[in-house]
């Protein structure tokens, strides 16, 4: 029985003891009892107590069933397959186990491996159904407990009142739940990866190239870690962006604010918004098929010698996305500043230009300047446009015309496809992920920060 | 400024600009001259990306077909289990009927070059539906190969020179001769769409992705929706001001700012390695993404509740309502129009989102729709992704048409919100 069905059955159940709940209810009213909350509440009562244990004991039984009934499967295998085998070499016999029970069978299977996977069968079919019996055993024994606790003095609103506040406050937990969980998995493998590779090496290293050879006793390269080339094209192309997106933000955002009529401002507005909204593998495409082939042509044209991933191309492009950005932020903070500053600079003769320049500017710095910083984080945390538009080989230079390398590009290349957790090819990207969300954490947080503690000058 | 006043003399009007007003004045033209270069560039870039999308995915509009008279003959196909016949060797004699001159190997391999690989199958699904069709000679339609569509197209300019372009003079002769005989036709590209993905430009579609698509997001939604909501019931109507709740807050902003790729190794080290998830499923891709939106719908679930005035509790709490019900029957229906705002367009950023799929897997090479949510599959944006990195001439095309489809349901999905906003939108004074 599929984990769909049960729950639309456990959801059924719950709803009969919604039903109950409520009829025992208006049964203790009808003789005569005044009640504390009124019958549905009751239902609800009952309902809740049948779904939420059931519900809970599927997921925990769905999350444990697997690495159960592996560990019982390799119980059951003889000991001369077992024994002394190291994770990987168990990990694949259990996968050619499972392949043989689903009936993926390559080449004829030893007996062993048929004879398991029948058993894995057999286990799997008695896991489920043993789900299935408990989770019911659960609902029913739920509703049973819920309607024994029901009379007339009963505190039902309070109750469900109770249990949904629960309710609320785990769902808001989890919210912590996902940071602690990027946090641990980042953590974990990367000190993973930092036994092997030591960190200063990582941080300070000057060359990168992670491939590794697939088996140990193939001979090639072992690998070398250092980032700070890698490191170096991140901040590079991000540099670029930045070097396109701030003018074009801040200009477009004082034009809107200071000088655009009302329609003008509603109509180009959204349109700039359109550029935020538009998913970043449409702008890798377009720096692959239009901007990036522009460029070269134009440096050929010079007589330039331009790579085809240039720095400038994924930079430029990357600058394009990130324009909506600063002029919404820019133009937040340009708003935000109060009408009475511009009246007092035009009382004083100042031109549009000047009150911009030397009042309002300098007013909506702390949101200007959050703004942007929050557009440098996510310049950094870009993937798409770079994982199209850049290169693949670290190289360390400051000419946008050659290729350079990003943290993001280089953990989508390492994970990419079939990965193994044990080798230091695919644990040097959770490094790089580390340093990535510590990184753009930090900028943030100050961004947060400099917002915070320059806003309320003027109110 | 002070200096003119203070000149004041009588030869020049009150309002004649000197040149430092000239200046002044200049360097306010400049700036608004900037502005709107500004926005003129940013528009343009706008424009250029829409138009060279749109140009590029043109072609992708119409599938060139080929119309074949194909006799099957009875001894070729067994009628019991018409799937085993071989149909590819009908469709050579079929072809070869029609070019008989065509003998040496080189030639029939480049004839065959001009013809999809899906013949075949398009003859054979034909057969299997209607058996009766064994021993009969009948007309089959089905795709030309990617070099034939774009020479129907004109993507291949046949005026170039041979050692130019990628077909020989021969293939553009057959291919000639096909019209010539009224064979060829070039209707809309359904199978774009309904086709599921392919190594040959012309058979590759949409549906796998597009179906995989739909569970990731369905389940996006069915995790995030309540979650969210109840995340910022909680925070914005319960919650206590303490250090704890404070915490969750800066939780929730930092969420929102964290690159999607980082999501991407949280769930192939939780989801997949810890709990041993199926790779490139779209339950996962759905999870992953919906730890993504919870963020979005939770800082818009909390404006919209802060939006309800405090009245509307006081007057429910008034009659004895309990906090809960006050929040349940009141504070969450005002505010839903809101909150559903805010989750369609977390939705459309969900299903643009590339990255954190890509490292889960969802960019495998699947050739048919995921049957659940626990098949592999692939989704709009990685298939793009896919059709992107391959080398044929045929995919540029079809990615920018799939990338039009992309945005043709982002463009939806924020229509859909913004009709909502306008719509449902309360005022409260």
């Amino acid at each position: 029985m599929s984990v769909t069905l049960l729950f639309a059955i456990v959801l059924a159940l719950a709803f009969v003891g919604y039903l109950l709940g409520r009829a025992n209810a208006s049964g203790l009213k009808a003789a005569g009892n005044s009640l504390h909350s009124i019958p549905p509440y009751h239902g609800y009562f009952v309902a809740l107590w049948c779904g939420l244990p059931a519900f809970l004991l599927v997921f925990i039984w769905q999350a444990a069933q697997s690495t159960v009934v592996d560990q019982l499967l390799l119980a059951s295998l003889p000991a001369h397959l077992t024994e002394g085998a190291t994770p990987a070499r168990i990990s694949l016999l259990l996968g050619e186990i499972k392949n043989v029970a689903a009936g993926r069978i390559f080449g004829t299977p030893e007996q062993v491996t048929i004879d398991a996977a029948a058993r894995y069968q057999s286990l799997q079919n008695t896991a489920s159904l043993a789900m299935v019996v408990c989770t019911l055993a659960a609902a029913i024994a739920g509703i049973a407990f819920a309607r024994s606790r029901l009379s007339p003095e009963f505190r039902a609103r309070n109750r469900v009142d109770g249990i949904l506040r629960w309710l609320l406050i785990i769902c808001s937990i989890l919210a912590i739940l996902t940071t602690l969980g990027i946090i641990l998995s980042l953590v974990i493998e990367s000190l993973a990866f930092f036994s092997r590779v030591p960190v200063t090496e990582f941080l300070f290293g000057m060359e990168w190239s992670p491939q590794m050879a697939i088996r140990s006793d193939q001979i090639a390269a072992t690998g070398a870690f250092g980032a700070v080339p890698v490191f170096w094209g991140t901040i590079f192309i991000s540099a670029i962006a930045m070097f396109v997106a701030l003018p074009v933000g801040l200009f477009s955002a004082i034009y809107l604010v200071e000088y655009a009529d009302k329609r003008v401002r509603s109509v180009v507005k959204p349109l700039l918004e359109i550029l935020a909204g538009i998913p970043t593998i449409v702008y890798g495409f377009f720096a692959v098929l239009t901007v990036a082939p522009f460029i070269r042509e134009f440096g050929m044209s010079l007589g330039l010698d331009v790579a085809s991933n240039s720095a400038l191309a994924a930079g430029g492009v990357m600058g394009i996305m990130i324009i909506p950005f600063i002029s919404s932020f820019s133009d937040d903070a340009i708003t935000a500043v109060p009408q009475s500053m511009r009246d007092g600079a035009y009382a004083l003769g100042a031109t549009k230009a000047e009150t911009i320049r030397q009042v309002l500017l300098p007013a909506a710095l702390p949101g200007i300047v959050g703004g942007v910083l929050l557009a440098v984080s996510r310049a950094i945390g870009e993937t798409m446009i770079v994982v199209m538009a850049a290169g693949l080989t670290a190289t360390l230079t400051a000419n946008p015309l050659e290729g350079v390398t990003t943290v993001t590009v280089q953990i989508v290349t390492l994970l990419i496809g079939d990965t193994e957790f044990d080798s230091p090819k695919t644990l040097s990207a959770f490094g790089l992920g580390l340093v990535l969300f510590i990184s753009t954490l930090a900028l943030n947080v100050l961004a947060l920060q400099v917002v915070k503690r320059y806003r309320e000058r003027y109110e | 400024m002070s200096d003119t006043a203070t000149q004041g003399t009588g030869r020049r009007a009150w309002y004649e600009p000197d040149a430092k007003l000239k200046r002044r004045h200049a360097a306010d033209r400049r700036l608004r001259a900037y502005g709107i270069a500004a926005i003129v560039f940013a528009l343009a870039m706008l424009a250029t990306l829409v138009v060279t999308i749109a140009i590029t995915a043109a072609p992708a509009v119409t599938q060139t077909m080929v119309t074949l008279e194909v006799e099957v003959p009875e001894g070729a196909v067994n009628p019991s289990d018409p799937r085993g016949g071989s149909y590819q060797k009908i469709l050579n004699e079929s072809v070869a009927r029609i070019f008989p001159e065509v003998d040496t190997p080189r030639e029939l391999r480049e004839l065959r070059q001009l013809f999809s690989n899906g013949g075949q199958y398009a003859l054979r699904d034909k057969v299997v539906a209607d058996p009766s069709l064994i021993g009969r000679t009948f007309e089959v339609v089905f795709p030309l190969s990617d070099i034939g569509d774009q020479l129907h197209k004109g993507v291949i300019d046949r005026d170039l020179p041979r050692d130019q372009r990628r077909v020989s003079d021969e293939q553009v002769g057959w291919y000639d001769r096909l019209v010539e005989q009224g064979r060829i036709s070039a209707p809309l590209n359904w199978g774009l769409i309904f086709n599921a993905d392919s190594r040959f430009p012309e058979l590759a579609g949409l549906w796998g992705a597009l179906v995989g698509s739909f569970y990731a997001l369905l389940i996006c939604f069915l995790v995030s929706f309540p979650v969210g909501i109840a995340a910022a019931v909680y925070l914005e109507e319960f919650a206590p001001k303490n250090r704890f709740t404070d915490l969750i807050e800066v939780n929730i902003n930092n969420l929102a700012a964290v690159p999607s790729i980082v999501f991407g190794l949280l769930g192939l080290a939780v989801f997949l390695n810890f709990f041993g998830m199926p790779r490139s499923a779209p339950i996962v891709g759905g999870l992953v993404l919906s730890l993504m939106t919870l963020p979005t719908i939770i800082i818009a679930t909390r404006a919209a509740l802060k939006a309800v005035p405090p009245s509307i509790r006081e007057a429910a709490i008034g009659v004895g309502a309990s906090r809960m019900q006050t929040v349940g029957h009141h504070v969450l229906p005002l505010a839903m129009p809101g909150i559903l705002t805010g989750t369609i367009i977390g939705l459309a950023q969900a299903l643009g989102e590339t990255a954190p799929l890509l490292l889960i897997g969802m960019n495998a090479f699947i050739t048919a729709a995921p049957d659940s949510m626990f098949n592999p599959s692939t989704a709009l944006p990685t298939q793009i992704y896919i059709w992107a990195d391959s080398p044929e001439r045929g995919f540029t095309s079809r990615t920018s048409a799939a990338i039009i489809v992309l945005l043709g349901f982002l463009v939806c999905m924020n229509a859909i919100a913004i009709y909502m906003r306008k719509r449902f939108e309360r005022r409260w004074s």
